[in-house]
């Protein structure tokens, strides 16, 4: 796999990003003081990091296109080899099964910290399902998604603040209004392309964070809104500890009513639509497909769930600011979509789990958290658009019958 | 209350030197646009990278006592060509490979280096505000009027306008115009008759680089800070302008930015300066709505 070749090339390239990153990484002048810090070492750790990772960036771009070609000559998708495994042998069910008891024990057998965490997680869990219908199913790049969260954050806590509204009415109505927002920002927007789509709802995205910011009437502004009461069951008092518990049990039900649904929606006439429209629009609309309604009720489904999420999101920290539902919110959770495979239920699931459990357990990581989350994008992107755990494309086989 | 004429003109010349930053900027946007159709995300990024090579490299000399001008000189080149060296770096990492998928993948890949860069920036230098020397000169000539229109803001224009010029004789009277023009028409028949595609995508990148750089100089000495975040809105303000101005026009570009510049200098100086980052985000979103393809821009039709 090596040849000199490439090596050489590696060097220049290890050469060329030592003299790229030479100011920003080594020098640091500091114009108050009137010091000037250099850091030479760091130039050498560039230099030797660069050449390896362009030597397996050059073995990968190679292999990508030696298996592009591959692809070319068979003439269906193949799924991976695991999810091959996981299919065929009568793993599935065992493995469902294990999964299944792991998730009903967690609270009991890990401290409160780490279950706190996995909620976090399991937020995440949600509105990446829930954007996943918007980018992985219906192909439109949402970068306001963060918007419908803040819907539905806010709309808990101003409800409550205001009308003492609890909960159990807030959830379904956050996801209502998700979806309502979804429908008005959706309704101007969806007769845009693809990444014309992207910007305007990101613009939309900052406008809703902005007008929070500075409506101080409204929302208190900056300084957010403070003790949002933890969800409760038929007025029984818990703990914090106990509550905790109690908000991972329903996040867990969250997501597998949101898988559920998901599946379902897959399925159906709609899901349809939706893949067959991400694959090509013209056709679509030849096809009669109703191009406008089918890409609105993808982004105000979406919208619900983040919605919803908000609702959970607010319940779960008990206060809420516009500092919460930045641009980078949204990113982050593209990156969930994106690095657990755009489309596919288990990817997104695996993909929020590694994103926004790995950086709380490897702490020394999490200061490069969003540098890693650029490049995991860059990465996932140049090398497996499909993600972790792709999703299997059904195939209709035409089967010759002999005789 | 009469017409104060003065605070006019104020808010006239302040809007003139935001279009004119937002112009240089948008100016990249439009060409990486026009030639390969994608929203180049990480283009204020790069932006910010040149304020900062600048920052760097200006703050080092300062404190070798250089005089200014030489020092106001070597730290725009550095910055031109440190910017111009990551745009080209940036287009081989994280577009070239992704030039026949979809356009999705490569905008998704833009958000990712936007992301990248900026936090690159952030660890390795600092998350602070930082005080940008002021590397342009007072001028003697201009006291008189320094209470409308600061010397710097003269440099603006001038560079502005001087760079612009510069662009269009470069697009249009040069080989390596004509290629650019070719390939924006038509790819594949560019590369038929003969011109090198991927040196000409990289020819934009650089020069488009390299002009952000220059605004991102030039706006750093003439508000005399930065941090790791400027380019985000620079760069989100730039492509408002560019699409006002009809994406892929270099003329829409200049126009659009000026048309942005002046809008939100009047409406933060005669309405409010809360909503001031709104307001350029519905001016996008309306655009966006009702002429898509700007003001100088033509409508294009999808293809099979």
């Amino acid at each position: 796999m090596l040849n000199l070749e490439e090596v050489k090339r590696s060097f220049f390239t290890c050469l060329w990003f030592m003299f790229l990153t030479f100011p920003i990484m080594v020098i640091k002048v500091d114009t108050i003081d009137e010091t000037v810090d250099w850091r030479w070492e760091r130039i050498l750790w560039v230099g030797a990091g660069s050449f390896v990772l362009s030597l397996i960036w050059r073995y990968l771009i190679r292999r990508k296109e030696l298996g592009g070609k591959e692809i070319e000559a068979g003439d269906e998708d193949t799924p991976s080899k695991f999810q091959e495994l996981v299919r065929k042998s009568g793993f599935y069910y065992p493995i469902l099964i294990a999964a299944g008891i792991f998730v009903l024990i967690f609270p009991q057998v890990f401290s409160m910290y780490q279950t706190n965490i996995m909620n976090t997680a399991l937020i995440y869990v949600v509105v990446g399902l829930g954007l996943n219908i918007v980018v992985g199913l219906a192909g439109l790049l949402d970068l306001g998604y963060v918007a419908f969260y803040a819907v539905g954050a806010y709309s808990y806590a101003l409800l409550n603040m205001h009308f003492g509204l609890n909960f159990w009415f807030a959830l379904p109505l956050g996801g209502l209004l998700g979806f309502l927002f979804g429908i008005i920002l959706g309704f101007p927007v969806l007769r845009l392309r693809g990444d014309y789509l992207a910007i305007v709802t990101l613009g939309f995205g900052e406008i809703i964070r902005l007008v929070l910011e500075n409506w101080n009437a409204f929302s208190k502004g900056p300084s957010g809104i403070a003790s949002i009461p933890r969800p409760g069951f038929f007025g029984m008092e818990f703990s914090i500890n106990q509550s905790i518990d109690y908000m991972y049990y329903l996040m867990v039900a969250l997501v597998i009513f949101t898988i559920f649904v998901v599946r379902r929606l897959q399925d159906s006439r709609i899901g349809r639509a939706w893949i067959a429209l991400r694959e090509d629009e013209i056709a679509c609309q030849a096809m009669g497909i109703d191009k406008t309604r089918t890409k609105l009720t993808a982004f105000a489904l979406g919208a619900t769930w983040a919605g919803m999420a908000g609702v959970m999101f607010a319940a779960k920290t008990t206060f809420i600011n516009p500092a919460s539902f930045t641009i980078w919110e949204s990113i982050i959770i593209l990156c969930v979509v994106v690095l657990g495979g755009m489309g596919s239920i288990v990817g997104v699931i695996c993909g929020a789990l590694i994103l926004i459990l790995l950086p709380e357990y490897l702490r020394a990581l999490s200061e490069y958290r969003m540098l890693i989350f650029g490049v995991v994008l860059v990465c996932m992107m140049v090398f497996r658009p499909g993600g972790i755990v792709s999703s299997v494309r059904r195939v209709y086989k035409f089967e010759k019958e002999d005789g | 209350m009469g017409f104060d004429f003065e605070y006019f003109l104020e808010l006239f010349l302040g809007g003139l030197t935001r279009g004119s930053i937002y112009a240089l900027i948008a100016l990249g946007y439009t060409m990486v646009y026009g030639i390969i159709q994608l929203i180049n995300f990480a283009h204020g990024e790069i932006y910010m990278i040149g304020a900062f090579t600048a920052l760097i490299v200006g703050g080092l000399l300062t404190l070798m006592g250089w005089n200014q001008m030489a020092i106001l000189v070597i730290a725009s080149l550095a910055a031109v060509i440190y910017s111009a060296a990551y745009g080209y770096t940036v287009e081989k990492v994280a577009y070239k490979p992704l030039r026949s998928a979809p356009r999705l993948s490569a905008l998704i890949s833009a958000i990712g280096m936007s992301l990248f860069l900026q936090n690159y920036v952030l660890l390795a230098q600092t998350s602070k505000f930082l005080p940008f020397p002021s590397l342009i000169p007072d001028f003697k000539f201009m006291e008189p009027v320094e209470h409308i229109v600061r010397s710097s803001e003269i440099v603006i224009y001038i560079t502005t306008a001087v760079v612009m010029a510069l662009l269009t004789f470069l697009i249009k009277f040069t080989k390596i115009g004509k290629a650019m023009r070719a390939t924006a028409q038509d790819r594949d028949m560019a590369m038929l008759v003969g011109v090198n595609v991927n040196r000409v995508i990289s020819h934009t990148f650089v020069l488009g680089s390299a002009t952000a750089a220059l605004g991102g100089v030039l706006i750093a000495s003439h508000i005399g800070q930065i941090d790791f975040y400027i380019g985000f809105i620079a760069g989100i303000k730039a492509f408002v302008a560019a699409v006002l101005g009809g994406i892929g026009s270099m003329p829409g570009a200049v126009l659009g930015s000026l048309v942005l510049g002046w809008t939100e200098s009047f409406f933060t100086g005669y309405i409010s300066s809360d909503y001031e980052d709104v307001f350029a985000f519905l001016f996008l979103v309306l655009i966006l709505i009702f002429r898509p393809s700007g003001i100088l821009g033509r409508a294009d039709t999808d293809k099979v």
